[in-house]
């Protein structure tokens, strides 16, 4: 796999801060890809070491609650060797020509990271040694670092870096490929649990979030979409709008089309967003969705099942022979799957503050993806890049919903129809539901063949989704590296695409949240048919000798079978593993394993089924996410959302439906997330393995709803195969 | 019309429309952004303040039925004997992780434990459910209230 690492071109700018201090900007130029084969981009960390020899050091990605804002300064203050409680982090602005990637997305930010914040960090202590051995005039090599103080062992003398502030700022920056980075065995901060930087404001009640943003003379504003996504605008009662108490301005955004920026609304304008929000209850729109309303949640089941009937559209993988390996199989299991369109729910709803001043624009926004915003906005008012300033703020969950831009666009949008006025726009929760970029829907016929001694042959999907043009939608794509299909002779996975006017996107662990459920499941009937339990049927799958499997695209990570038995073989044994029987009557447990975003996840849920209801009383969940666990605290807290999150997709009743092109749910009653009584115990282990540390806050999710069903099957012998799980599939 | 009631422990009175949501009076009228806005249904919990002690969804209180009554919000969570060892097992524990339902976690725990306080494991996930936490923090919101109701006998 290849590391991120600084290019010789990489150079590091110091200059004096006005109070005395040192300020290190780093601009460090990267010659290739990170691990995940993206965002070769410059990274520029920034650090300042005060005269009172605190460090302020920027967390420059976005924070989701996935922890980087802590872990990318950890990773920083580790090499430039200070203490952790001296350390101060501020929250950059999103810049990319400064920064490099910013984005929270894909777990990719530790895989990415890890090696160049280091550098940052060496590279300023580096500075600070060379201003000091010139001061004390003494070798370099003479003098050793700890704690943020520089030491001279042969004369016992020793300093704090601000003493060197001045010396510091003149020196050359170090060739980053000259720095000797930490081993890990010499790590005081990385690897140690380390509190959110955030923790203490957030328990105050600190405006830290988007929708806390304040400018002088802002106004709130909302904005009125089509129920139908992509209804045109026709009319609407503007004039009788305008001259409501309260009501500054009332206009019509004229979109473009694209959900992705700007679809046609209404934007009601006021002092209080209350205000604005109460105003749309007399608002009479009239939409034209003649294009649109014929979409519904049983036109998209009546086109999938026609679909499957009918036989693929296209094959996307096709390996060995699957036909006749199907045919010689001396046992066939089929089955039909379908798993629901989700939401997001992010519990901070969209928002963004935006300042136009007529050629520029200045914007406050919770994004995960700032550099894709600033670019919809660039080309929705005409502006340059440069234009636009763009600054962070923490952001109130993300789960991929907030790496589209369509907020920011419509923020920057209404703004310019107020030149000078700051403009917030805030979502409502039913405008969270009408705008979503959804998790798509998809329906699969599984095909496999087993030999006489139940060991799975042959493997084929034909999966539907939505999509046009040949091309699935966005996050309905399937990999053609999956397992079981990377460690057979003979797989074929075939697709079929259906229209829908919903736009999709990318749900936390996009894809896998989706397979992980029908190839769990699936793979579970095989196994049984077969005479085995699943963890068995992928352990002979995987072979007893380590192999590597090459991802199937650039943006696959490589497939080490090693790696996956390591992490199935301790979920095992923390969870007593005895098979899936051996519990009482109506209790059962369930296994899944599933690699995605680079990392390896096996999980155990233990099922009780009673009247219909089910309830998870444990899990266990062991990961191998490689050689480094930045901050533990953090990370047991990355993988119990994760298992929580799928539990509450199985067993909370998600599932957004469709009447006429609208969606019918509109807040947490009709789309539920799970809460504090259904969730279990849960067990986490970390297997560490020689590989570079990458991303945690998806893996942990796609194996749990599998393992869920499975164990439900365990408990009750009945399989489920559709989401989510209804009471009347059980009694 | 002017309204009045106790803020934090200081008397405040406000012109304001009586019909306006104690949430948005508090982000909009008062500058007091902690109280958060989720969903606008009191179905989501993160709007939770506490109107003489009850924990409340500020997102459908209307401020004029909160006149002569005294309201606790996020800001002044640590003021209170119990808020001050919930606030600080939140730290301990590190609950947060994206961090926006934990104001409303946090007066919810801090009214429940006033009422209960030495609440069972079923207590807590009873008193808890109405509050939602997107990102699933709810095994150190479990362990936190616990260590919060310790303390707090203690002190």
């Amino acid at each position: 796999m290849a590391r991120t690492s600084l290019s010789r071109r990489s150079f590091i700018a110091a200059s004096l801060l006005a109070g005395g201090g040192v300020a290190f900007e780093f601009a460090l130029p990267l010659g290739r890809a990170s691990a995940q084969g993206l965002d070769a981009a410059p990274i520029t960390a920034f650090v300042r070491i005060l005269p009172d020899n605190r460090v302020v050091i920027g967390g420059k990605n976005a924070e989701i609650g996935q922890g980087a804002k802590t872990m990318l300064p950890m990773l920083i203050a580790e090499e430039l060797d200070v203490a952790w409680d001296s350390v101060t982090v501020e929250q950059t602005d999103a810049d990319a020509t400064i920064y490099g990637a910013q984005s929270a997305g894909g777990s990719r930010t530790t895989g990415r990271e890890w090696l160049p914040m280091r550098q940052a960090g060496a590279a300023a202590r580096a500075m600070v040694l060379a201003a000091a051995a010139q001061e004390w005039g003494v070798p370099v090599s003479a003098l050793s670092s700890g704690q943020g103080r520089v030491l001279h062992e042969a004369s016992g003398r020793a300093a704090p870096y601000a003493t060197f502030a001045a010396g510091a700022a003149r020196q050359t920056a170090p060739d980053p490929a000259s720095l000797t980075l930490k081993d890990p065995s010499a790590f005081r901060i990385v690897g140690t649990r380390v509190m959110g930087v955030d923790t203490p404001a957030i328990t105050q009640g600190k405006p830290l979030f988007g929708i806390d943003v304040d400018r002088p003379g802002m106004l709130h504003a909302v904005l009125e979409t089509c129920p139908a996504v992509g209804g045109r605008f026709v009319s609407a009662n503007l004039d009788e709008i305008r001259a409501m108490p309260g009501i500054e301005h009332v206009f019509v955004i004229e979109g473009d089309g694209q959900a992705e920026s700007l679809l046609d609304g209404v934007a009601i304008l006021s002092k209080s967003w209350w205000s604005a929000d109460q105003a749309r209850l007399a608002l009479q729109v009239e939409w034209d969705t003649r294009a649109v309303e014929g979409y519904s949640t049983q036109g998209y089941a009546k086109c999938a099942a026609e679909a499957l009937d009918r036989g693929p559209e296209k094959t996307v993988l096709d390996k060995g022979d699957v036909a006749s390996a199907l045919d010689g199989a001396s046992q066939r299991i089929t089955a039909r799957y379908a798993v629901p369109i989700l939401a997001h729910g992010t519990l901070e709803p969209q928002n963004t503050t935006a300042l136009f001043t007529g050629d520029a624009i200045e914007i406050w926004s919770p994004t995960q993806n700032p550099e894709s915003g600033r670019a919809l906005v660039a080309a929705a008012l005409g502006l340059e890049k440069e234009a636009i300033r763009i600054h962070f703020t923490r952001i109130g969950g993300g789960f991929g919903r907030r790496l589209m831009g369509d907020y920011m666009v419509q923020a920057a949008a209404i703004a310019a129809k107020v030149p000078g006025v700051p403009v917030k726009l805030l979502y409502s929760r039913q405008d969270e539901f009408r705008r979503d970029f959804f998790r798509a829907g998809a329906w699969h016929e599984l095909d496999a063949g087993i030999d006489a001694a139940g060991r799975l042959t042959a493997f084929r999907d034909h999966y539907v989704t939505f999509g046009a043009d040949g091309a699935p939608s966005r996050g309905a794509e399937v990999a053609a590296g999956i397992v079981p299909a990377n460690l057979l002779a003979n797989a074929r996975i075939e697709q079929s695409l259906i229209a829908t006017n919903l736009p999709t996107g990318w749900l936390r662990a996009p894809r896998s949240n989706s397979l992980g459920f029908v190839l769990l499941s699936f793979l579970d009937e095989v196994a049984q048919a077969g005479g085995r339990d699943l963890p068995a049927l992928l352990l002979e799958l995987l072979g007893e000798d380590a192999r590597t499997i090459p991802g199937s695209g650039p943006r696959e990570a490589d497939f080490q079978t090693g790696r996956a038995r390591s992490v199935i073989e301790k979920v095992l044994v923390l969870a007593d593993w005895a098979g899936r029987g051996g519990l009482a009557s109506g209790r059962g447990k369930g296994f899944g394993f599933y690699f995605s975003h680079a990392g390896y996840f096996a999980v155990v849920v233990e099922a009780q089924v009673r009247d219909g209801q089910v309830r998870v009383p444990r899990v266990w969940a062991a990961g191998d996410v490689g050689s480094q666990i930045v901050n533990p605290l953090n990370a047991e807290q990355q993988v119990r959302g994760a298992v929580i999150e799928g539990l509450g997709q199985a067993l909370a009743g998600q599932e957004i439906t469709q009447v006429d092109g609208a969606v019918e749910q509109a807040n947490f009653d009709t789309h539920p997330f799970m809460r504090i009584d259904a969730v279990p115990e849960i067990e986490v282990a970390f297997v560490p393995s020689d590989n570079g540390p990458t991303g945690l806050g998806e893996p942990a999710l796609p194996p749990v709803v599998g393992a869920l069903v499975n164990a439900v099957h365990a408990a009750t012998g009945t399989r489920i195969r559709k989401l989510p799980l209804r009471e009347e599939d059980l009694v | 019309m002017a309204i009045r009631f106790t803020l934090n422990g200081d008397e405040t009175t406000l012109d304001v429309d009586p019909a306006k949501p104690l949430l948005w009076t508090l982000r909009e009228d008062i500058g007091l952004p902690g109280t958060k806005f989720g969903c606008g249904a009191g179905l989501c919990g993160a709007c939770t303040v506490h109107v003489d002690g009850v924990a409340t969804r500020a997102c459908i209180t209307p401020v004029g039925l909160i006149e002569g009554q005294s309201v606790t919000t996020i800001e002044a969570a640590g003021a209170d004997p119990v808020g001050r060892h919930v606030v600080a097992a939140w730290c301990a524990l590190d609950v947060p992780q994206c961090g926006y339902c934990q104001a409303g976690q946090i007066m919810n725990a801090t009214a429940f434990l006033h009422e209960v306080p030495e609440p069972a494991d079923a207590d807590i996930d009873a008193a808890m459910a109405g509050n939602l936490c997107r990102c699933a923090s709810y095994t150190r919101i479990r362990a936190a209230i616990k260590d919060a109701a310790h303390k707090a006998k203690e002190a």
